[in-house]
């Protein structure tokens, strides 16, 4: 196991408005692997995944990327130091063909390896390529899903953040989107925070696990301990997901 | 036919001003979903400027036309550009989050501060500006009635064609207006891939500020005679030009502002000059009622 962090979050408050979000969130995730953040709608998961990201912005408490503290600076700035993030509901540009939201999602990245990466990126995905002219909104959900991790790996990330990547996918679909995500980690060396609300699959990736309960961190563990632990098995796996 | 035909040389030549001007109202509302009233002073202003260049340029001699156009076309883009990068900074930037008419309300008073301004500063009676360009094509003579366009009405129609085509590329062809668009869909995800979205935004306003310097200088060319109320009607115009070719859309807000110059026009030519405006403004309402997402705008769709 690796014992460097890449990512230190410790004692993170957020707030929407008089709402507060997160209590205090701590947690690691050490470079090359893949952790994971399960646990019931509400609970903060992806409010953390965007704190991390700068938006909304932490009241409190810090966050390091491999060693620096960012829970200050402004998103685009957080971005460029090597975070990206597939977010919930994608957020594919829909009115941007698939071309051009990978061109987004090379736009803190250096012009000369584009053509590179883009390559790759059909490579993993050939339905893109087959698109690639095809209007984002136009897209089916997998395809969607494809185009966000693809426009989140043109930047070269260092640090892979992914906000139910599986969510309203059809099961095949959801397979190969974990096989992706196992492959990213695998041969990229991309570190990957992963938000599932499918335990199960996440847990079985995973090496270490989160289960985020009212916007506070309640066990952790690595995705083996999680998935025999009785809390969780009650909670998230034989409650009819699978 | 002869007087229909000179009519439709003017009627685009006032189309291609408005249209400049529009493009400025339809850029800022795609982006940040706010009408920026201010707009039209940021060309009062683009007016002034021209006008100042051009006195400087004749101080300094500059006897050549297209030369003087020129400079005080670059002049007037730079100077306006500040203007409109300055009024986002200051009067909207600090009000991003806040309510939704917070920034309508600061653009009004932003309105009300320049024109007070260039009164203060330039005086109340109008200015003349002299005639840079003269003379003309004859193009046909009918009905005992010479059909002809000027080379300033040349020049007006062929510097809009140029600026409209460039910054149509810039939008559709470049990283910058990728981020633009970009920011326009969804602003969040735009700064989730590194997009400086405050920098995108002032570049939005710096552009429009720009064309709208540019529908200055080509106003002051045109009619020979500028004040400092000149931003009010010709703003609101244009801001009916971008609704009536749909609000947030770049062709739409050039449509929009050929065919208000037409009806302008033709109302003027056929029916009565002094209820020019009020065509203009009833064709305004009668979009809002019927068609409020005007020729080209697509409707609101929701996002998932």
């Amino acid at each position: 196991m690796p014992d460097q962090n890449i990512l230190e979050v410790r004692e993170i408050a957020t707030f929407y408005g008089a709402i507060q979000a997160l209590h205090g969130v701590d947690l690691d995730v050490a470079k090359g692997e893949i952790a994971t953040l399960i646990g019931a709608n509400g609970a903060g998961k992806s409010t953390l995944l965007m704190t991390i990201c700068g938006s909304p912005r932490a009241q409190s408490g810090s966050i390091r990327f491999d060693g620096e503290e960012i829970v200050k600076l402004p998103t685009h700035e957080i971005v460029r130091r090597g975070v990206a993030q597939v977010p919930e509901g994608r957020r594919i540009f829909p009115r941007m063909s698939v071309f051009e939201n990978l061109q987004m999602g090379a736009t803190i990245s250096d012009p000369a390896h584009f053509k590179q990466d883009i390559e790759r990126v059909f490579a993993m995905f050939p339905r893109l390529a087959e698109r690639r002219e095809q209007r984002g909104g136009t897209l089916s959900g997998g395809e969607q899903q494809m185009l966000a991790i693809g426009r989140a790996l043109m930047s070269r990330p260092r640090l892979l953040l992914l906000d139910e990547p599986s969510l309203g996918l059809a099961p095949l679909v959801v397979q190969q989107i974990f096989e992706a995500i196992g492959r990213i980690a695998r041969e990229e060396g991309v570190t990957i925070f992963l938000v599932e609300q499918n335990a199960y699959h996440a847990l079985r990736l995973a090496n270490r696990g989160y289960v985020l309960v009212n916007g506070r961190v309640r066990l952790s563990g690595t995705g083996a301990e999680l998935l025999a632990n009785a809390e969780v098995r009650a909670a998230y796996l034989e409650g009819g997901q699978t | 036919m002869a007087y229909f035909s000179q009519q439709l040389i003017n009627a685009i030549t006032l189309g291609a001003i408005y249209g400049l001007i529009a493009i400025g109202y339809t850029m800022v509302y795609g982006i940040i979903g706010m009408i920026n009233f201010a707009h039209g002073e940021v060309f009062m202003i683009g007016a002034f400027i021209s006008l100042i260049g051009f006195m400087i340029c004749s101080l300094l001699g500059i006897g050549s036309a297209p030369l003087a156009i020129l400079l005080v076309l670059l002049l007037a883009m730079a100077f306006t550009a500040v203007y409109g990068w300055a009024i986002e900074r200051l009067a909207y930037r600090p009000l991003r989050g806040s309510f939704r008419l917070a920034p309508l309300i600061s653009a009004i008073g932003v309105s009300i501060v320049l024109q007070n301004y260039v009164q203060l500063a330039q005086g109340a009676r109008p200015k003349p500006g002299g005639q840079i360009v003269s003379g003309g094509y004859n193009l046909f003579s009918a009905d005992g009635f010479d059909v002809r366009v000027t080379w300033l009405q040349i020049i007006i129609v062929a510097v809009t064609l140029v600026l409209m085509t460039g910054f149509t590329w810039v939008i559709a062809r470049t990283p910058l207006g990728r981020q633009q668009r970009a920011c326009e869909q969804d602003m969040k995800m735009a700064a989730l891939l590194g997009v400086n979205v405050n920098k995108t935004i002032s570049l939005t306003f710096v552009m429009g500020a720009a064309l709208a310097a540019v529908a200055g200088m080509l106003f002051l060319m045109y009619y020979g005679v500028i004040d400092f109320f000149i931003g009010f009607l010709a703003g609101i115009k244009a801001f009916t030009a971008a609704v009536l070719g749909g609000i947030g859309s770049l062709p739409g807000a050039m449509l929009g502002g050929l065919l208000i110059g037409l009806i302008e026009v033709f109302w003027a030519g056929y029916f009565s000059s002094e209820y020019k405006d009020v065509a203009v403004f009833a064709i305004l309402v009668l979009v809002l009622i019927f068609r409020p997402t005007g020729l080209l705008g697509k409707p609101e769709i929701e996002k998932v």
